[in-house]
């Protein structure tokens, strides 16, 4: 048990010793592990990425009352890997009056919040790539950078729909952000650190979506909004935008702005599993398999979502963001600020 | 600060325009300021092809025009001509064309229901209605091997009798049927953002529908209670028990629920029309090659979509000498124009689909 | 079926001669085109509050328009025709009193070449802008047929 608890960090420490084993100052260990981090990271991303892909169609199919795909390998377990063979080898459009470096760059950015946001996620106990003090205020200002790329697509590729979506896009995001922000403020407030293994051990008594059940939910739609899933996929819209900032887009471009939202809906509710599901807390199973298990939960949550709700109107959006979730995150927010103070100060005459 | 608006081609190759329309929007940010819908990419020329045409090879074409209703389309047109030659319908081929009529009502609204929600993003929402369609679609076939373009329908009645599959498979849906209309009620109806997206949308006051020759649903829900069936009952309609659905404020919620009213009312009809459906012949005594005498006849029937008049004009020789359609989607859509104006980008894909127009019936 | 009132009647009693019918067809009125408005205008005013159609017909010495009229509250139901010289058809239009004829002339003039007199926006509808001729016509060749030959 214990075996398979640290399996990750054994490794980590296995090849760490090799590393100054055959050698290498302790410097270029470190880097050595940079690297390694580097990969172990970007090849959770592209399995969770292919594999939410495939789970997503699954549970759309079974929503849909129809069997989702079911023909390649077992029960059609390989469909993603031939999509992505597919769109690997298709042709690389760039439309012509596009601005041609922009239009490459963004797809490239599109990934780069992901992976930054990813090196602080407590994958278990100790399973960080970094362990930052301020680790949540590194995440937050790391995943609001997914505005840019999405910006730079839809005004480099010099279409009208994409410059709508890529509006939507950066209205939609910078209002989202602040309730996001405040609604973690609470469960910051109760841990006492941003350090996110710190907020983990904090809940192993309690998990905080029992003493912030508000922020939760605040958090979730947040989320959803801040990742442009449907019901909140103004940007893409595909019955109003064609398939907005995305629509000049092919092939793998297209392909990695796919991969990337996916690794956004990943990101999100890695966080929201950190902050209000206890992270790797749960009994038997290992650490992060429990971790994993509350993010699946999550991501399937975000799935539901997505095939159940018709779109929501841009207006309607920011509505909902300025005049519902941000009262409600600050309200949140204080209630909390006077629910610690108490306990910290007046449990004694309580 | 200094804005401009932009001009943007709404069509039409888009995914929501439900085929080939096109509208040139003059946007503000995402509000539009002019609108200018431009039709005719699937223009075959109907009207000019059938005049090489005898009049029973007339019929597939029509089959053609609402490719989602081709039966009710069968329907208009041979009752022009029977009302040109004066040919009295047996009785059992009047209930058949009946029942397949008030059928294909109800697959045309399935379509009509389920895309206009998917329209709004709700993509689940089309599969549900699309399982019952197909059922209706596996009964037609059953009957006229085809299911979207029937050519079922004959001058002086229908070409077969129902075959014995047919009685079934109809058993099965009329079974069905009541339970997925409770299920879809229930998914859609109290959905706050489907209200959202839709009360006090693309608002059609009922002078205005009156004035653009709105028909069907899409005028029915200005208030206006206009029904072929009941005010000018043609076939048989007059023998069955049902209501008009009517609508109040003419916007897209509305039009969402006149429509899912008069699938309900639409399955009563076949519930009767199927239980006291006669027997005997299904086809009138009509020469073998058909000759209406020289003269003229209009006659329109309430489909799915709106009123299909029909225009014949006979000079006397097996071949029409003219054919004109009154397609409802044609004059539904003529008010386009003037209710996009101060709408949004998404709200004008809501007042598209919620017309639930078929591009086959206005390019003709 | 039969109408409520006797419009033929009615029009005569109106216009007199400038309205003419057969009494064997109840149901359809022959005008001109300078009475055109003012008799749609009265069979408005009657009751005849939908206009359904304009359809157009081209019998070689001349051209009909056709305009079908129903109403809302019953029944009813009357046929206008119009007999158009075939050289130079031109006919009032009656947007101003159905917005609804604006979209059905159009489609007239695109397919039969009917002008329509003080229509808002007499342009091409179903075939495009740089179209030659008038498909409806009975002396219309497309191009595909005359290469044929």
């Amino acid at each position: 048990m214990e075996f398979l608890n640290n399996i990750f960090v054994n490794i980590a420490q296995w090849i760490r010793e090799l590393l100054a084993a055959l050698g290498f100052s302790p410097v270029w260990v470190e880097m050595g592990m940079a690297v390694v981090y580097l990969v172990a990271i970007l090849g959770v991303c592209v399995l969770v990425a292919l594999f939410y892909v495939l789970w997503e169609r699954k549970l759309a199919g079974y929503i849909q009352r129809r069997p989702g795909p079911n023909r390649l390998g077992p029960n059609g377990w390989l469909q993603t890997i031939a999509d992505a063979m597919k769109l690997l080898t298709k042709e690389d459009v760039v439309p012509q009056g596009a601005d041609r470096i922009v239009h490459l760059l963004a797809a490239l950015f599109i990934f780069v919040p992901t992976v930054l946001a990813l090196a602080v996620i407590p994958f278990g106990e100790g399973m960080a790539a970094l362990d930052l003090n301020l680790g949540i205020f590194y995440l937050i200002a790391v995943t609001s950078l997914s505005t840019i790329p999405i910006f730079m697509a839809g005004w480099s590729s010099n279409n009208k729909y994409s410059l709508v979506g890529s509006m939507r896009a950066v209205a939609q995001m910078v209002s989202y952000e602040i309730p996001l922000v405040f609604s973690l403020l609470g469960v910051i407030l109760i841990a006492g650190t941003m350090k996110l293994q710190g907020v983990v051990e904090a809940q192993s008594s309690v998990w905080f979506i029992v003493l912030q059940p508000v922020a939760f939910v605040i958090f979730l739609i947040c989320a959803i909004a801040e990742t442009n899933r449907a019901p909140f996929d103004l940007p893409e819209g595909e019955s109003e935008l064609t398939a907005g900032v995305y629509t000049e887009y092919s092939g793998m471009r297209w392909a990695l702005f796919y991969l990337a939202e996916y690794c956004n809906m990943f990101v999100m509710s890695s966080v929201a599993a950190t902050m209000f599901l206890g992270g790797w807390h749960g009994p038997l199973l290992p650490g992060w398999l429990w971790f994993l298990l509350k993010t699946f939960l999550i991501m399937s949550c975000f799935i539901w979502f997505r095939w159940t709700f018709p779109r929501i109107r841009v207006d309607h959006l920011m509505n909902f963001s300025w005049k519902v979730l941000v009262p409600l995150s600050l309200a949140n927010v204080f209630v909390t600020g006077i629910g610690v103070y108490i306990y910290n100060n007046g449990l004694g005459w309580w | 600060m200094k804005t401009q608006t932009y001009t943007l081609n709404f069509g039409p190759q888009h995914p929501s325009t439900h085929g080939v329309l096109h509208v040139v929007l003059e946007l503000d940010g995402e509000i539009c300021v002019g609108s200018k819908t431009q039709i005719g990419y699937l223009h075959r020329g109907i009207e000019k092809l059938v005049e090489d045409r005898t009049y029973p090879q007339v019929i597939p074409y029509t089959d053609r025009l609402d490719y989602l209703s081709g039966m009710s389309n069968n329907l208009v047109y041979v009752q022009t001509i029977e009302k040109l030659m004066g040919i009295e319908v047996p009785e059992r081929a009047e209930y058949i064309r009946v029942l397949l009529a008030e059928l294909m009502r109800i697959a045309s609204h399935m379509v009509g229901i389920g895309i206009y929600i998917m329209d709004l993003g709700a993509v689940s929402a089309v599969f549900y209605p699309f399982i019952e369609r197909e059922k209706i679609l596996e009964l037609m076939s059953h009957i006229s091997g085809g299911r979207m373009t029937f050519n079922y329908m004959r001058i002086g009645g229908v070409a077969y009798d129902l075959h014995p599959d047919f009685y079934p498979e109809l058993d099965n849906f009329i079974n069905e049927f009541p339970r997925f209309i409770e299920e879809y009620h229930k998914l859609v109806d109290d959905n706050e953002i489907f209200k959202a997206r839709t009360k006090n949308i693309g608002v059609i006051s009922a002078e205005k529908a009156m004035s653009y020759g709105l028909t069907g649903p899409n005028l029915r829900a200005s208030g206006v209670d206009y029904d072929l069936r009941k005010i000018s009952p043609y076939s048989v309609y007059d023998r069955f028990d049902f209501e008009t659905a009517v609508g109040k404020n003419g916007d897209c919620y509305d039009r969402y629920v006149v429509r899912m009213k008069e699938v309900e009312e639409s399955f009563k009809i076949i519930k009767q029309a199927y239980k006291e459906m006669p027997e005997g012949p299904v086809m009138a005594k009509v020469p073998k090659l058909i000759k209406p005498p020289v003269g003229d006849a209009y006659h329109q029937a309430e489909n799915p979509k709106g009123i299909l008049g029909c225009y014949v004009v006979s000079d006397g020789s097996p071949k029409p000498y003219r054919v004109h359609f009154r397609r409802p989607s044609f004059n539904n859509i003529s008010i386009y124009d003037e209710l996009f104006i101060g709408h949004k980008i998404a709200d004008i894909v809501a007042i598209l689909a919620s017309f639930d127009i078929v591009l086959g019936e206005i390019d003709a | 079926m039969k109408n409520e009132k006797n419009y033929p009647e009615l029009l005569t009693g109106r216009f007199g001669d400038k309205t003419v019918f057969n009494p064997e067809k109840p149901n359809e009125v022959y005008t001109d085109g300078d009475n055109l408005i003012s008799v749609l205008e009265f069979l408005k005013n009657e009751g005849l509050n939908f206009l359904a159609d304009i359809s157009s017909v081209d019998y070689k010495e001349y051209f009909e328009v056709v305009y079908q009229l129903f109403s809302f509250d019953n029944s009813d139901h009357l046929t206008i025709k119009v007999k158009l010289d075939h050289n130079n058809p031109q006919v009032p239009s009656a947007t101003a009193l159905w917005e609804t004829a604006n979209w059905l002339e159009r489609e007239v003039y695109d397919l039969m070449g009917i002008t329509f007199i003080n229509h808002p926006n007499l342009e091409r509808i179903l075939t495009w802008e740089g179209f030659e001729g008038h498909p409806l016509r009975k002396d219309f060749v497309s191009k595909k047929q005359s290469s044929r030959k």
